[in-house]
């Protein structure tokens, strides 16, 4: 079933990958294929030709030192680098095998299937309700104020922020903590039923709690999506992911199983940055 | 004396001066805020005390009443009822404010009605939409045209806009309340506009990469997040519009028609407040009932701006706490 590409390119795919991966099932075909990714803010290169695959159902952890094209790699995915003036790309983004980057794609309609967190928790100055149902509304998934309940609920407790906030649903978003307003956002990223989620440092700016909240919700949520996170925390990528990339001046050096590239790196690179000696 | 010092008194001397300019510019800045809030405490008390024999005079009131000022009157005949006119130049002189409360209303009622919605789609274009050479071009040209004299713009309106109106939509009368509130909807234009887009480039980034990843429309984010976030700026531009409206005198004086006409119909003439002042008292004698009841005039028009821009004041505050979330 293996695509040949992924076999060649990723010997050590079939590698029985973190044993804290609930779902122990074969590694497949890779849900997001990433193929020689160039992304240029002008004449700076900030990722440059990585080729990567973002398989089904797993976490993939981008890693690297700041400023190192993780997040513009990240925003490539769901090109939310297109709304940056003078952002150009080139080479291929393959969402079940469709080129995300082919003229004719719906940007719109990628973005509901390819969600994303940001680093910053940034719920919108509306209700917690709102803020859950705004995808839901405003690309018209549902019919009625009941399926609209039933979904904004579901969410929520996806998000595992259900119980928290079940009885002030129609408070202001802004009076959350902060742990709880990144999960809000998580929820309401996870109310359109993306397939892929993406997450830049999503608990970097949280305290240690709520970053152990989100790192578990994450565990739970890969059942049904596929995750990829960015994060500058190398414990957290360990912690969490089952496949890591680590990237340096935008190019991809390592992309292994985590427990791999974390005990046996198979770059000296790598190695020099888990250990700690630069970055 | 030693080198140490001379260099110590030189030090001393120089912030001791420095001490002393900082109390001399202080003392100017605190002289020129109390001369400017005196001469408007002055101006309110002059116009205050030429209004009052309106309220208290006994010879004012064998002219006019306040009830004569503000309630119905049975001026005309059976069959022609006529309850509202001002009419203060007469053998009987006759004096309600109706049809100029009314006048000032239409007008601005056009004036607002045109202007809000425009600058506010041309804030969002120019905040949402335009490529960023063009969003620094339009600003300063808008803003400029918030210098236009508001005489020329009457002008601007007497001789050209009134003929294009009458011919596109064959008004019966070439001035009237609607080519008066398009004229002034020009005015009132950069004001809101200028606010408004201000109030839309505060709003943060991260509201709107938010939507976008959600599978918002550019047209879905403005509209559903960047203006509802920027609604308490917004208003104030409104607030600070309308206060303008009411109180432009040159544009309506020019482009109205004058005529104190109690009617709802907008494409006739009208006349507000603000022009019957400028329009009458050049020409009012001194200390008469007339004279006074303009003063009156002036007083309620300063009572409404100021009236409108507390509640306005407030209603932002409102707002604006909500949206963080302080209030429900
Ligand atoms: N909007 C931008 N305009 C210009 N250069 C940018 C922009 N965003 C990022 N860069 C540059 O691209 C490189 C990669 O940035 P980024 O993807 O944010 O790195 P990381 O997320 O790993 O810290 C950096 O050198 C950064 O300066
Ligand atoms: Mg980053």
């Amino acid at each position: 079933m293996n695509s040949t590409t992924s076999t060649r390119d990723f010997p050590l795919l079939k590698v029985q990958v973190s044993d804290r991966a609930s779902v122990a099932a074969p590694v497949t075909d890779p849900k997001v294929t990433v193929e020689s990714l160039t992304v240029r803010y002008g004449r700076r290169v900030a990722v440059d030709a990585v080729t990567l695959p973002i398989y089904r159902n797993l976490i993939t952890a981008i890693i690297g030192p700041s400023g190192c094209g993780k997040s513009s790699l990240l925003r490539a995915l769901n090109r939310m680098n297109d709304t940056i003036a003078g952002v150009q790309t080139s080479g291929r983004v393959l969402l079940d095998g469709q080129d995300i980057y082919t003229p004719g794609c719906d940007v719109i309609a990628l973005r509901r299937r390819v969600g994303m967190v940001f680093q910053q928790p940034n719920p919108f100055p509306k209700s917690i309700y709102d803020n859950v149902a705004f995808g839901l509304r405003i690309n018209g998934l549902v019919h009625s104020k009941a399926e609209l309940d039933e979904r904004v609920e579901r969410a929520l407790r996806q998000a595992a922020l259900w119980d928290e906030v079940k009885d002030r649903l129609d408070r202001s978003a802004l009076q959350l903590s902060g742990g709880e307003q990144q999960r809000l956002c998580i929820a309401r990223a996870l109310a359109v039923e993306p397939e892929v989620l993406l997450m830049d440092e999503p608990a970097s700016a949280l305290d240690p709690i709520s970053t152990a909240k989100i790192e578990e919700l994450m565990f739970t949520l890969k059942q049904h999506y596929t995750i990829v996170i960015v994060t500058h925390n190398m414990q957290q990528a360990a912690r969490v992911s089952d496949f890591t990339a680590f990237l340096l001046s935008g190019a991809l050096v390592e992309f292994n199983p985590t427990p791999q590239l974390f005990t046996n790196p198979a770059d000296p690179r790598t190695e020099a940055y888990i250990t700690g000696r630069f970055g | 004396m030693t080198i140490v010092e001379a260099a110590t008194f030189r030090i001393v001397g120089h912030s001791l001066r420095r001490q002393a300019m900082e109390l001399v510019v202080q003392a100017l800045i605190y002289l020129a805020a109390l001369v400017a809030i005196s001469l408007i405490l002055l101006i309110f008390v002059f116009v205050g005390r030429q209004a009052l024999p309106v309220l208290i005079s006994p010879a004012v009131h064998e002219e006019v009443t306040l009830g004569e000022l503000f309630l119905p009157q049975e001026y005309g005949t059976s069959e022609v009822p006529l309850r509202y006119v001002w009419q203060p130049v007469s053998v009987d002189p006759k004096y309600s404010l109706m049809p100029l409360f009314l006048g000032t209303l239409k007008v601005t009622l056009v004036a607002m009605l045109l202007a809000t919605p425009l600058a506010i789609l041309a804030a969002i274009y120019t905040t949402e939409f335009a490529p960023g050479w063009l969003r620094e071009t339009i600003k300063p040209v808008v803003e400029m045209l918030a210098g236009i004299p508001s005489v020329v713009l009457g002008f601007f309106a007497l001789i050209v806009l009134a003929t294009w109106m009458q011919e596109r939509f064959g008004f019966d009368y070439r001035l009237n309340a609607i080519t008066a509130g398009v004229a002034l909807a020009l005015a009132v234009l950069p004001i809101l506009y200028t606010v408004a887009e201000d109030a839309l480039g505060a709003v943060p980034r991260s509201y709107r990469q938010a939507a976008l990843a959600l599978g918002a429309s550019p047209w879905q984010t403005a509209w559903t997040v960047v203006l509802p976030s920027a609604l308490p700026g917004v208003f104030a531009g409104v607030v600070l519009g309308f206060g303008r409206a009411i109180g432009e005198t040159m544009i309506v004086l020019m482009a109205s028609g004058n005529a104190a006409i109690t009617s709802w119909e907008f494409a006739e003439p009208v006349r507000t407040l603000s022009a019957t002042i400028a329009a009458e008292l050049a020409e009012v004698v001194f200390g008469s009932p007339h004279y006074h009841v303009l003063f009156f005039i002036g007083l309620l028009l300063f009572a409404v701006t100021f009236v409108l821009n507390w509640t306005g004041a407030r209603l932002v505050d409102r707002l604006r706490r909500r949206l963080a979330g302080v209030e429900r």
